[in-house]
């Protein structure tokens, strides 16, 4: 017996999907022609998949500023932040963060994986309650497992269930620290933020928020859903990712809490780890500046995705909740789900393939996400084609619509 | 076996029946992760009912801990004693 067999029936699902067309764990772009499209198998592809929400991966400023970055800072720091010092670049991005979030303090992660990983599990000590919506994500779930704290799940998007759960501990000692997201990665669902914090005053919890998928997509200022449901002073931690919306990679958590900064000598993930390159830390900053400046960007990926979901919807496409920068359409099994996201791709188009146990509810997905720098003909194409595979597969009703699902103009990607 | 630990695990055949699939039989030895048919997701998605039914919390790390119905019956059982 290997040390490897215990992975023995994932290696038997990606043999199933190898034999039913391609690996979705090892897709490999020949070219990144721009923020929307890319060479996949020798033609064009249109990115549905990437979580490029403000299509900044090719903002001239951002690169720019990347270039000035390496030349003045050089291409990595070589170590943490506790042993290697901090460079001023670091310091003015975390300043620039809190400003953007009205907040009094900042700090900043290698990966959006390791900002959850080091604060909940930080924060959340031996005699502590960690209450997770169910629909968490994986960095949520690791942070749990290294956390000493106990950790209760509640039901998804339900505060009434986490307001139950909460009371069921009664006066046993310890804090109640409350964690969820504000737009879910999968489904593509926001929070009931109100709600939540509603519950989170009610029994003096704490609340982090996860804006991942929010940040600069939601709210007036593109603050999140805190910022859009107006709880922002309720919440405790907001934390975030550079690598959506901000183009790079990174992740952040910010708070007005005065003893924050402990934080940093506290933190493993966040002290023994090499602390962000020059280049990232760059046209991160240049991204904020720009989303604090241009409102258009959230505008646009909002109007792009009410397009998408709405004529996917008319097109009879079971859809998550609500129309965000994610976009699932849920699949009759996994099955057709694997064919589904084939035939997409053969025509031109990469979304995401969704299996359980990575998905709510055992759900089968193809996940879209939409980007600010999509054209309106590039999301006309897209719901063509979907539409198309829907009624092959007989997702859809496989008759004709009576009426045009929606306008298509025929463009070149 | 109690009857107390009877009750316990017939409650949680009787809460696991609407999740696993069709043809799966339960008893005090089913292993729940692997004997189930369940995924960890939906596994974790069962314990919430339990915590519901027998109005206790079982934190993730004493899931983990737990193999087999009868293991997660007494884990029941002393969460129980400990809550009253």
């Amino acid at each position: 017996m290997s040390l490897f067999s215990k992975f023995d029936d994932m290696r038997a699902i990606i043999e199933s999907l190898v034999a039913s067309g391609r690996n979705p764990f090892d897709m490999r772009f020949e070219r990144i022609l721009s923020a929307t499209e890319a060479l996949l198998e020798g033609r064009p592809c249109l990115l549905f998949g990437t979580n490029n929400y403000l299509g900044l991966t090719f903002d001239a400023t951002c690169i720019d500023a990347t270039v000035r970055a390496v030349h003045e800072g050089g291409t990595g720091t070589t170590g943490s932040r506790i042993a290697n010092g901090t460079y001023c670049d670091h310091a003015l991005l975390e300043r620039r963060i809190a400003e953007f979030y009205g907040k009094r303090s900042a700090m900043i992660f290698t990966t959006g994986y390791q900002a959850n990983l080091g604060l909940i599990s930080t924060l959340a000590g031996r005699e502590d309650h960690l209450l997770i919506d169910a629909d968490s994500h994986a960095s949520i779930y690791d942070a749990c497992k290294l956390s000493a704290a106990q950790v209760i799940r509640f039901r998804h998007n339900d505060p009434e269930d986490l307001a139950h759960r909460l009371r069921r501990l009664k006066d046993r000692p310890g804090g109640r620290i409350i964690v969820t997201e504000g737009i879910f990665s999968m489904l593509g669902d926001s929070a009931p933020l109100r709600e939540i914090a509603a519950v989170k005053r009610e029994m003096g919890a704490t609340l982090i928020v996860d804006e991942a998928h929010s940040l600069g997509t939601r709210g007036k200022n593109g603050r999140g859903v805190c910022e859009d449901t107006g709880i922002e002073s309720d919440v405790d931690f907001v934390v975030g990712t550079f690598s959506k919306s901000l183009g790079a990679i990174g992740g952040f958590a910010v708070s007005d809490l005065p003893d924050f900064d402990l934080l940093r000598i506290v933190c493993r993930p966040y002290m023994f780890t090499a602390s962000l390159p020059p280049a990232v830390v760059g046209s991160v900053t240049a991204a904020l500046a720009r989303i604090s400046t241009d409102k258009s960007l959230s505008a646009r990926v909002l109007s792009h995705s009410g397009r998408l979901y709405s004529a996917l919807a008319q097109a009879g496409f079971e859809l998550g909740p609500e129309p965000n920068p994610i976009v699932a359409l849920k699949m009759p099994d996994k099955e057709t789900a694997v064919r589904f996201w084939n035939r997409l791709i053969d025509r031109g188009i990469y979304a995401n393939l969704a299996l359980p146990p990575a998905t709510p509810a055992s759900l089968s997905l193809i996940r879209c996400s939409i980007s600010a720098a999509h054209t309106e003909a590039q999301i006309d194409r897209a719901i063509s084609i979907m539409v198309a595979v829907g009624r092959e597969l007989r997702v859809l009703d496989p008759r004709p619509a009576q009426t045009p699902v929606h306008l298509t103009r025929s463009l070149p990607i | 076996l109690s009857n107390n630990a009877t009750n316990i695990e017939a409650e949680i055949v009787e809460l696991l029946a609407p999740r696993i699939p069709a043809g799966i039989h339960v008893s005090a030895q089913t292993q729940i992760v692997g004997g189930l048919g369940l995924d960890s997701v939906a596994i974790l998605d069962f314990i919430m009912d339990v915590e519901d039914r027998f109005d206790i919390s079982i934190p993730l790390d004493r899931v983990a801990e737990v193999q087999t119905i009868a293991e997660l019956s007494r884990a029941i059982e002393a969460l129980k004693r400990a809550a009253n």
